[in-house]
């Protein structure tokens, strides 16, 4: 396992530039993630319309793998409603756990490395459980 | 002092991670174990095995032998008395002792308690957890940038509600060594008794608690080369037989019925319950260990280690240090500009290179110095030069991956 496994060319980038990084003006959703092993902190913010994602930014400090996890999961998000968004966390949980193949994740499977580095399983998951805990009305995620 | 041989000392060094040599720069966080202290573990479980103090037969007088022998030596290594020696799990568990033995019953609504800004959790929970009970306040001695406690406002910050001082020997986050004798001298000036954190301290410089003149002194054994879950606190006669127990079960007393019990006197009053036997013989083990090399002789390497790898990661652009103080000892904690700790620790355990990266238990010095964490490298007896050039070069890898 080579570290180019890891840190592929679309987690750099997306650590290099975030998208949907900063503050929603009318966020509907909003949760703050928080990595107690690191001290990585993660707010972000949802604005559903009709039940499904219209808006959705990231802002905090994180590691490589937690900041493009954020990033790629904000993109990846939009449009979905809360069913499909509880069914792509459950499958990105599976890959980045080792459970599931990259293939069928789009651009998400570029975390298929990560399970291979079981310290690091909890930056790529932060963003999720962040997603998950304001989807579901609660004020914060940890990974511990 | 030989590095080269004493690193066949520790069987641990002799391996490779990822296909390269183990360059292992987590000292603070825990050290490895020589040959001796292995061989003083396993001997005990093989022909030893038995409860101390108690039996009258043959393994129970041998095992009880190594361990108050085992006292005798940490007592030894640290210019103290072996009733003085009390074996708890770690410095954690010292420093719980104290809050509940000794500080608690005497803490009162208006009380404080006196800490400083560079305090590792260990050292800020317990006394948090007093203070809340009791309606009692701490108070925290400032510091500079540069990871120097601010003596004249830490001497304005004793005063007559203050109960104790704790603050630490060496930070573990910054490396920063406190000028105790001093600062104690200051306190007991004003009557306040004073707790030394000595978890990093005693493997990286010469500790005699006499000559420091401090109350109380918690230490851990795994970071002394010896044991996890063995440690010391080291007290006071006067302090130790004034407090009452703080656990109660066998071992510590002197005759129990169900009206009345009467305590074994200090040190056997706070160890209740059958104590972690190997563990202390194993670092009575390490410390002579150590006593043979001499401390003089690896406070000097280190120190030499320490400045080189300074000068060799400060070289690096885009390095920021976290904690520059003059006196110093082991760690070398850093950020490095657009690349988070975290990733590096990745890219360099790829190259053999163990380091700590996160907030070290500190996170009120992380959010002093306003970054999230840091890497963190700190040196041990058995580091030498050689292995600054490994972390300087992964350094370098990490920052044109992330470039």
């Amino acid at each position: 396992m080579s570290l180019s496994e890891l840190y592929q060319q679309l987690i750099l980038d997306h650590n290099r530039s975030p998208r949907n990084r900063g503050a929603l003006e009318a966020p509907t959703h909003s949760a703050v993630g928080h990595n107690p092993l690191c001290g990585d902190q993660l707010q972000l913010q949802l604005q559903l319309m009709d039940g499904r994602v219209a808006e959705v930014a990231f802002e905090g400090s994180g590691c490589a793998i937690s900041t493009a996890s954020a990033s790629l999961m904000t993109d990846a998000v939009k449009g979905l409603d809360k069913d499909e968004l509880d069914e792509l966390f459950a499958k990105f949980h599976a890959l980045a756990t080792g459970d599931e193949s990259s293939d069928k994740l789009g651009k998400l499977g570029a975390f298929g490395g990560i399970r291979d580095y079981p310290t690091r399983v909890k930056c790529a998951t932060l963003a999720w459980h962040t997603l998950r805990a304001a989807l579901h009305g609660e004020l914060g995620a940890t990974t511990e | 002092m030989n590095v080269a041989e004493l690193r066949a000392d520790f069987p641990a060094l002799q391996q490779k991670v990822h296909g390269r040599p183990l360059v292992y720069l987590d000292n603070a966080a825990t050290t490895h174990k020589p040959k001796v202290v292995l061989d003083a573990l396993d001997k005990f479980y093989r022909e030893d095995n038995s409860n101390v103090h108690r039996g009258v037969h043959t393994l129970s007088q041998r095992a009880t032998e190594s361990y108050e022998g085992a006292r005798a030596k940490i007592a030894q290594f640290l210019g103290a008395e072996a009733n003085e020696i009390v074996f708890v799990r770690g410095a954690t568990e010292g420093i719980n002792l104290v809050a509940n033995a000794f500080l608690r019953p005497q803490l009162h609504k208006g009380d404080e308690v006196l800490i400083t800004a560079m305090e590792h959790h260990a050292n800020i929970v317990p006394w948090q957890l007093a203070c809340e009970a009791t309606g009692a306040k701490l108070r925290v001695a400032p510091m500079s940038q540069t990871g120097e406690l601010l003596l004249d406002e830490l001497e304005t910050l004793l005063t007559p509600r203050t109960k104790l001082l704790a603050l630490t020997h060496v930070s573990n986050a910054l490396g920063t060594v406190n000028p105790i004798a001093q600062i104690t001298e200051m306190a007991h000036a004003r009557g306040i008794p004073v707790l030394v954190d000595g978890a990093q301290a005693v493997q990286h410089l010469s500790v005699n608690v006499c000559e420091l003149g401090v109350d109380f002194y918690a230490l851990s054994g795994h970071k002394l080369y010896g044991p996890t879950g063995i440690g010391v606190l080291w007290g006071r006669s006067a302090h130790l037989e004034g407090m009452a127990p703080w656990q109660g079960g066998g071992d510590m007393i002197r005759s129990v019925t169900f009206e009345k019990t009467e305590f074994a006197p200090p040190p056997l009053r706070f160890e209740a319950g059958t104590p972690n036997i190997a563990g202390a013989i194993g670092l009575g083990a390490a410390v002579e260990y150590l006593a043979g090399i001499g401390l003089d002789a690896i406070v000097a390497h280190e120190r030499e280690l320490l400045t080189a790898a300074t000068d060799a990661v400060a070289a690096i652009e885009g390095v920021r240090l976290i904690g520059t103080a003059d006196a110093k000892a082991s760690v070398l904690s850093f950020v490095v500009e657009g690349v988070h700790p975290h990733d590096i620790g990745t890219v360099l355990d790829r190259y053999g290179v163990a380091v700590r990266t996160g907030h070290h238990c500190a996170q009120p010095v992380m959010a002093f110095y306003g970054v999230p964490a840091t890497v963190r490298a700190s040196f041990g007896l058995y580091n030498y030069h050689a292995e600054i050039v490994p972390l300087c070069k992964a350094l370098r890898e990490a920052q044109e991956l992330f470039a």
